[in-house]
């Protein structure tokens, strides 16, 4: 799937790009090389997890950090379709739309006193496809840029999930993968679609990391270190959809569903019964809400779109219209409603990026704060049936006490002395995951709060911003139209 | 009096919407003959308009009156004009469209039928749109009606129509059955042969400058009127989608909001608030350029059209004349029926003239019409968007104040006349567009 190529030639700090393919489906071969250096070394970050993530595909190779965004391009020339000098705007050698890079003076001020600001950008020809993480960490360096592909975003979720989830962490979701998407930006299909779909993912990867590394306890995980800081990374392969992983995935999802339906669970604490109910109410409304807000984004597209023809057949009309100023006039309309059906493609962009992607985090973010919950009965479940197994194993023991076999006598207190050590600890697991769900709602919900409040003010700014270019727009067509003579 | 944008109510009633007024502005409201719908009642299938008549002309029996008149009877009226020899020279106002409530009628339909999927709330809303939206195709049958009466009541020679006399005074129902089938299909052949031959007439090239500038002029005109029409009509039909989706989104963020009694939740109402009240400007928006734009081109196109049957009946006179002509040589050359071919060819002779001259005008009226009817809805249409504008420009501005006040952040919003939202909130939101 790679031919090896030479080495460019490296500039002064020995580094090396890595890039890959984007392939996360693993159906499509595409033609870009991988550039490996000639030395193997590897210090492997220490705290690399043992879970199956394999290493596939050409050796890893040490890259040092890059610290300079400029040389990391000033490298790039001998790639095959990404050669651009200049930093900015990313291009491919053919007529595919590039992502404007935002530049690095863009930088986000830390949130949550972490000292954590990252920016995204993202760049995409027609057969690779990497995403570029500039970030500003307070951990080794000030600024660095690691390339990572999508895969890694999923396998980074995969690795906090299975660590977190159940202990009652939330864990931010990671966006879903799109077949239909990615194959059409891979076969090079080259219209709107494939560039709305890559901003769409750039986005959402965006606001994903954003999410993660504002969890206190995420973000000094290791594994976030390791993807923020090191150039490469294992591949994670059991992110691929059809995997074996993937559909063990799927086996386990349908075993807890069916396991939640036969938990009955003795609620002693109201707080927890309240919230259940508060965010099965939300997730409800969310999700019409989502719902309605597509509905609204279509629909201006729609608009859009109909407002551009109605322009073209307006700017005919004026152009059959014998009398001048009519005519003139008429012309004059015809812009205007041009102009105004861009503002509204505009709106719709706002519509959806601000909006719409917005509820659809959350609706998928209520969906792990649910797992979570549904992870705490587990561990009651758990703990009352260690409970329960104790009261068997005492009740067979005393049994035995009667019959008079000593050797099985003791066995079974042994039993019983293990089982009541699980008992405790079961219910100590019950009581750190009420506790820690609890602060994790509270922090949720102070998240959301804000996370709404900003991203509905600056929806509301766009209306305000449409609304003061359609005056403008009228504005200037009322003398127009008050000059027919 | 017309209802200002920041009332509550989705008002169409005002003033300003009235067809006449709004359509044709050179309708001379002339004392000696003023015509209007007083009133028209919407029954099951049929509408009753009130035909009010004020009159000093002596041939009617009172100065005031009314009678109530139904569509059909419009339809023969404007049909005993078209089929009137007389009139063949002026172009015939055309006939108001059947009045049509299907499509209102069956959304309400299944409104009632959804009824238990909603909540109360947007139960009543819904119903109240869909009123609304009955209440504004009425007013639009109405006004439609209307012009046509006006029409003929400003025009010099049309006015005096025996049969336009009857359908104002005659209190009693005329009987003027709908067409049967059979008519119908008569109706249907007829003019399957008159485009025909309209083709043909076209084909024939006139001396006359003026006319054959017309001719093609109005060919062209039409088709894009046409074409503008139904661009038009699209692109209102989304407007108001959109319109509606916006209240349903404020339905769900006052459910929302209503959940509970936090911070966000007063948010989330202020949120809905704002949407609900945009979104009934917006709604009048659409109503408004329905009115002001695609009734317009609607009623152009119609009358464009009675523009061309103007041409075609005069290039049909022209033809004639010009056999007639050839007639009366072949006659002269054979000496026989010369007499018969003489008075045949006068008559076609002054026929055309005839026609010629009272088209000439009629086409010069039409012109002068068109070009103020335009004048007259451009600029209504500019000056409402920009109120509409504005209005929903200062609800939107100040629910961002209200809400910034509640925001924790600092320095989130730039002033409402700048655009970029600058300061620590910027986290990438649709920062990078797909610039194609």
């Amino acid at each position: 799937m790679a031919a090896e190529m030479e080495p460019p030639p490296l500039g002064d700090a020995g580094q090396t790009d890595f890039r890959e393919i984007e392939d996360g489906e693993g159906f499509f071969v595409s033609t870009v090389t991988i550039l490996e250096s000639p030395e193997p070394s590897s210090p492997d970050p220490p705290s690399m997890p043992a879970e199956g993530i394999s290493t596939n595909g050409p050796k890893q190779e040490d890259i040092s950090l890059d610290d300079d965004p400029e040389d990391l391009f000033a490298e790039a020339t001998e790639e095959v379709s990404l050669d651009s000098p200049e930093r900015e705007p990313i291009l491919s050698d053919g007529p595919s739309p590039a992502i404007t890079p935002v530049t690095p003076t863009a930088m986000l001020t830390p949130r949550m006193g972490l000292g954590t600001a990252e920016m995204f950008e993202r760049s995409l020809d027609e057969v690779s496809s990497w995403v570029k993480l500039t970030s500003m960490t307070i951990f080794s360096k000030n600024e660095t840029t690691v390339r990572r592909r999508f895969s890694d975003f999923l396998g980074l979720h995969s690795k906090l999930a299975s660590r977190y989830l159940h202990i009652g962490y939330i864990v931010p979701p990671a966006p879903e993968k799109s077949i239909v998407g990615m194959t059409k930006v891979k076969v090079g299909k080259e219209d709107l679609s494939s560039a709305e779909f890559v901003e769409k993912r750039r986005s959402a990867l965006e606001r994903y990391l954003m999410r993660t590394v504002k969890h206190p306890i995420l973000l000094k995980d290791p594994d976030v270190m390791m993807f923020l800081e090191s150039s490469e990374l294992p591949r994670a392969v059991s992110t691929q959809a059809l995997s074996g992983a993937g559909i063990l995935r799927m086996v386990n999802k349908a075993a807890d569903a069916v396991n939640k339906m036969t938990i009955k669970m003795n609620e002693s604490d109201a707080w927890f019964e309240e919230k259940h109910q508060q965010f099965e109410n939300l997730d409800l409304q969310l999700r019409k809400l989502h719902a309605s807000v597509e509905c609204l984004v279509c629909h201006r597209k729609e608009l859009s779109v109909n407002t551009a023809s109605f322009a073209k057949s307006a700017a005919m009309l004026g152009n059959s219209e014998d009398h001048t100023a009519l005519s003139r006039a008429l012309s004059q309309l015809a812009e205007v409603e041009e102009k105004i059906d861009q503002l509204h493609q505009d709106q719709a962009y706002a519509d959806f990026y601000l909006f719409s992607e917005l509820l659809g985090d959350y609706v998928r973010l209520i969906t792990a704060v649910k797992g979570v919950f549904d992870h705490r009965m587990k561990t009651w479940s758990k703990w009352q049936d260690t409970q329960l197994l104790l009261q068997k194993k005492r009740e067979a023991e005393s049994k035995l006490q009667f019959a008079n076999k000593p050797d099985k006598l003791q066995q079974a207190q042994d039993e019983i002395k293990e089982l009541e050590g699980k008992v405790q600890q079961g219910e100590k697991d019950f009581e750190l995951i009420s506790k820690t769900i609890r602060k994790e709602v509270s922090r949720f919900e102070k998240e959301r709060v804000k996370d709404f409040k900003v991203v509905i003010i600056k929806y509301l700014e766009s209306l305000v911003q449409t609304q003061q270019q359609l005056i403008k727009y009228w504005e200037a067509f009322l003398p127009e139209a008050k000059a027919i003579a | 009096m017309m209802q200002e944008g920041l009332d509550d109510g989705p008002d169409f009633l005002s003033e300003e919407d009235r067809g006449p007024r709004a359509v044709n502005v050179d309708l001379q409201t002339d004392a000696t003959l003023q015509v209007d719908i007083s009133d028209a009642l919407s029954e099951r299938d049929k509408v009753k308009f009130t035909v009010h008549t004020k009159s000093t002309l002596p041939n009617f029996k009172q100065n005031e009156f009314s009678v109530v008149r139904q569509h059909e009877e419009f339809i023969w009226l404007h049909d005993s004009f078209v089929e009137n020899e007389e009139y063949a020279g002026y172009i015939i106002p055309p006939a108001p469209p059947r009045p049509d409530f299907d499509a209102s009628r069956e959304k309400l339909q299944k409104l009632g039928e959804g009824e238990g999927s909603m909540t109360k709330e947007e139960f009543t809303k819904m119903k109240q749109e869909l009123e609304a939206e009955y209440l504004a195709i009425f007013k639009k049958t109405v006004a439609m009606h209307e012009v046509f009466l006006c029409r003929v009541a400003a025009h010099p020679v049309l006015r005096k129509d025996m049969n336009f006399h009857v359908f104002l005074e005659y209190n009693q129902d005329l009987s003027v059955r709908g067409k049967n089938k059979r008519e119908k299909m008569e109706d249907f052949f007829k003019n399957v042969v008159k485009s025909a031959d309209g083709v043909l007439v076209a084909g024939v090239k006139d001396v006359d400058d003026f006319f054959e500038h017309e001719k093609t002029f109005l060919l062209e005109y039409h088709n894009r009127v046409k074409d503008a029409s139904s661009k038009s009509d699209r692109m209102i039909r989304s407007h108001k989608s959109a319109a509606d989706d916006i209240n349903r989104i404020a339905s769900t963020l006052y459910t929302l909001g209503t959940q509970d009694s936090t911070d966000v939740c007063k948010f989330f109402l202020k949120v809905s608030e704002l949407f609900e009240k945009t979104r009934k400007i917006e709604a009048r928006v659409a109503a408004d350029e329905d009115l002001k734009l695609a009734d317009l081109l609607k009623y152009y196109l119609r009358e464009s059209q009675a523009a061309k049957d103007l041409l075609y009946r005069r290039g049909r006179a022209l033809v004639d004349y010009e056999n007639a002509n050839k007639a009366l040589d072949k006659a002269r050359a054979k000496n026989k029926d010369v007499l018969q071919a003489e008075t045949s060819q006068q008559v076609c002779c002054q026929k055309f003239e005839k026609i010629s001259e009272s088209a000439k005008q009629e086409l010069i009226d039409f012109k002068t019409r068109r070009v103020a009817a335009f004048r007259k809805n451009l600029v209504e249409l500019a000056e409402l968007e920009l109120k509409h504008a504005k209005v929903i420009f200062y609800y939107t501005w100040l629910s961002i104040s209200d809400s910034i006040k509640s925001v924790s952040q600092p320095a989130v919003i730039g002033s409402p006349i700048g655009w970029s939202t600058i300061g620590p909130v910027s986290s990438g939101f649709g920062r990078c567009r797909p610039s194609f």
